[in-house]
């Protein structure tokens, strides 16, 4: 715990205390997320986040980035149950301050007259971008760390009519240390 | 060489060397059940499809083959669903194959459809969906790879109707590389390191005990246990599920731990100073409140699945990989001569004190089922193969039958499966011909999978049943008695009805009765007699008996409670 930097420590219902970035390689067959939704949920380890995309290079297999509760449940149980499902193939177990992480943020907030300045000075502030725009709305993309989609989030709360959606974070290995 | 999928998984499993399966058809698999008229493989037609499942499992853990179940879609893929679950529990090999509705109508609830995969993810090693007729061989070879190395344990094959009709060119894997398993292994090289560490532990300590749980069995690692035990002269426990991994009559042998362990097993484990974890998994059962369990022991954990290292217990050394390999590599390394005799003066004087008791006069002239165990075993050939239930009836034939080999005791540990008994005993005896085997039986267990005695007598396999009925749902009765202030609810089932004679022998088996121990002694000569049909007697027994020792729930180990007659003897 000591080691793991501010931005994790407390930040929101999104960024557990003590999390870890679970990269997992599986094969591309049919049912392996059902596979590792039912391990996660028959055993009870927590999910904060995960996100799936077809892996580097190959049809076989694809890439789950799960963010999961370690406090709980030791790292370790959980590193050995998912790695007992046929699918897997691999798992790197990315401790948050040796891994780069990121998240998208897509939001669309109404807009009038009087609310637009404020909207366009947070969009500058947290270097987000407008993606799509029309009469009464803007549509937000920010792409970074979670700990800053949790800031623009809240800042975001100042507004009303707000629809937003949040990709669960990927993530790699810092360059320089190799996890596994 | 075109074959249809059907062909095809039927020459599979002659390429596995599959010599019987157990099943059921039904419209979904009826494709499958036509090439086996012309296969050498021996088909078992089951009563119930929940019999196909127990029966596989029987024959595997008396052979340690796997058991080959097929079964047809929706209720006949669902039946097996318990068995399927116990094996899991057990990591008994298993090989079910479902029939499944075909490719284009799954999704749309059509008849007999169900989403067997879906329903047994969290049951099986693994399971597949076949999706075309050329994938069969790989499949199956992949199944049987996968349930029979590692953890072994029950992997499903759901065959859509149209891929067993549709055709494909013959092809076999003829290596491992070749079934697509990138993410399986399933042999692990041993840490050197760890082994070292762990045999200073052994050195070290002064009151080690060796855990051996199933999975010894499964390893095949007996030999190896029976000559590091000799060599260290370390003491031994066998759990539920290792019961004839070590020999009841070797002298280091201090018989079976848990909830119903003998006192001298248990109170070793709580007192020793490092237990040696042999395939074991620290079971609730045989832990009793965990935060009380061997408080002062260190933990070498043996296992070759890594999840059940500190899933329970925290291990002081985890040695990952196979028992058998290990036991060797500790039995080398563990140079120095241990000193334990004030260890096993100790275990002596426990041994003395409290061996396992029964009063063998009853109270209201019935018969004591633990005298029933041991009349059986008294008469029976070495060898005899015991399949039981799960209940009373199941701890007095763990407890009071001596087990001396491996692959002779058969019940459902893990799962606590009633109705095991009579349909695992008819596969263990398919299996092991050679071999009496008997089902010691619950008569609440009985009335689950008696139906089988009609397959096992049509199919010409003569187990002999041993039903204790004491008319009771007897487990249940005696917590019921014990904590629940004898308030009885629902568990009385009543000793004549079902009459067990007339039903025995309306499944064409031979039906016996037993109220005295002079006619028990006369019925089992009986059955021993009978080697062409089953045999059922229905031993007459005292239903106030109760399990003992026995560790209540929620209490530590510290707190086993011995036979009422022993009590004021505790020091
Ligand atoms: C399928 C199933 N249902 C319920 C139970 C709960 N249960 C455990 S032991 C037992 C009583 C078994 O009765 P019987 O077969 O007569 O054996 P006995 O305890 O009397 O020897 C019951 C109901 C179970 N283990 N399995
Ligand atoms: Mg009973």
């Amino acid at each position: 715990m000591s080691a793991v930097p501010e931005s994790y420590v407390g930040s929101s219902s999104t960024s557990p205390v003590t999390h870890h970035i679970l990269s997992v390689l599986v094969e591309n067959k049919a049912g392996v997320l059902a596979r590792i939704a039912g391990l996660f949920a028959r055993r009870g380890f927590n999910i904060y986040s995960l996100a799936v995309a077809p892996a580097e290079g190959h049809a076989r297999f694809s890439r789950i980035t799960i963010v999961v509760d370690a406090e709980n449940t030791p790292l370790e149980q959980i590193v050995g149950q998912l790695d007992k499902l046929v699918n897997v193939v691999a798992i790197s177990d990315l401790s948050p301050r040796d891994a780069v992480e990121r998240e998208l943020l897509l939001a669309s907030v109404k807009v009038d007259e009087l609310t637009r300045p404020a909207v366009l000075e947070a969009v500058a502030n947290a270097s987000a971008s407008i993606v799509d725009v029309d009469a009464g709305a803007v549509t937000i993309m920010l792409a970074g760390t979670p700990a800053a989609c949790d800031q623009f989030e809240r800042r975001l709360e100042a507004f009303s009519d707000v629809e937003l959606h949040r990709t669960g974070r990927v993530a790699l290995s810092r360059l320089g240390r190799t996890n596994n | 060489m075109e074959l249809t999928g059907a062909q095809a998984l039927i020459k599979s499993l002659e390429h596995q060397g599959v010599d019987v399966v157990f099943g059921l058809p039904g419209g979904a698999i009826l494709p499958v059940y036509d090439p086996l008229i012309d296969s050498t493989i021996r088909h078992i037609l089951v009563r119930h499809e929940q019999g196909a499942g127990h029966m596989a499992e029987g024959y595997a853990m008396a052979t340690g083959r796997p058991g080959v179940a097929i079964v047809t879609s929706g209720p006949g893929a669902t039946n097996i669903v318990t068995p399927i679950a116990n094996a899991h529990m057990d990591s008994t090999p298993l090989v079910v194959i479902t029939g499944q509705v075909a490719t284009k109508s799954i999704g749309t609830d059509a008849f007999q459809e169900c989403d067997i995969t879906g329903i047994t993810m969290g049951i099986t090693k693994h399971n597949f969906l076949v999706q075309s007729a050329s994938q069969i061989p790989r499949i199956i070879a992949a199944a049987f790879h996968l349930a029979t190395t590692g953890r072994p344990g029950p992997v499903l094959v759901d065959l859509p109707k149209d891929v067993a009709q549709s055709t494909m060119q013959w092809w076999w894997p003829e290596s491992v590389d070749e079934l697509d398993l990138p993410g399986y292994r399933s042999s692990f090289d041993i840490d050197e390191q760890a082994v070292t560490r762990a045999a200073e532990l052994i050195e070290q300590s002064q009151r080690p005990v060796l855990y051996v749980g199933g999975g010894t069995l499964k390893a095949r690692a007996s030999a190896e246990l029976l000559a590091f035990a000799e060599r260290t002269g370390i003491p031994v426990v066998t759990t539920l599920m290792a019961r004839g991994a070590f020999p009841d009559s070797h002298p280091q042998h201090l018989g079976m731990p848990g909830m119903h362990g003998m006192y001298s097993a248990v109170t070793a484990m709580q007192r020793s100073d490092l237990l040696i974890s042999l395939g074991a998994r620290f079971d609730d059962r045989v832990t009793g409140r965990l935060d009380g369990f061997a408080p002062d022991a260190k933990i070498i954990h043996v296992d070759i699945d890594r999840a059940e290292f500190n899933k329970v217990r925290r291990a002081d050394v985890a040695l990952h990989g196979d028992v058998r390999d290990i036991v060797r590599a500790l039995d080398a390394a563990t140079g120095k001569t241990l000193d334990l005799s004030a260890w096993w003066a100790q275990l002596r004087t426990w041994q003395s004190e409290y061996p396992l008791a029964y009063d063998p006069v009853s109270d209201d002239g019935l018969l004591r089922p633990q005298a029933v165990v041991e009349a059986i075993a008294q008469a029976a050939a070495p060898g005899t193969i015991v399949a039981s239930g799960v209940g009373q009836h199941q701890m007095w034939a763990a407890q009071h039958w001596k087990y001396e080999e491996p692959g002779t005791w058969i019940n459902s540990g893990g799962a606590g499966t009633m109705g095991f008994g009579v349909p695992a005993a008819i596969g263990a005896k398919v299996g092991r011909p050679d071999r009496t085997v008997w089902a010691i039986d619950g008569d609440g267990c009985f009335q689950m999978t008696a139906q089988e005695l009609v397959t096992a007598r049509s199919e010409g396999i003569p187990i002999k049943v041993a039903i204790l009925n004491n008319a009771y749902l007897g487990m249940v009765r005696q917590w019921q008695e014990m904590f629940y202030e004898e308030r009885y609810s629902e568990v009385y089932l009543s000793a004549d009805l079902p009459d067990y004679v007339k039903w025995a022998e309306a499944m064409g088996c031979v039906g016996l009765r037993a109220s005295t121990p002079a006619e028990m002694k006369q019925v089992i000569a009986e059955a021993n007699e009978i080697n062409d049909v089953p045999v059922v007697i229905d031993f007459r027994t005292d239903s106030s008996e109760k399990v003992f020792p026995m560790v209540p729930t929620g209490a530590t180990n510290d707190d086993i409670m011995v036979h009422p007659s022993q009590r004021g003897a505790r020091s």
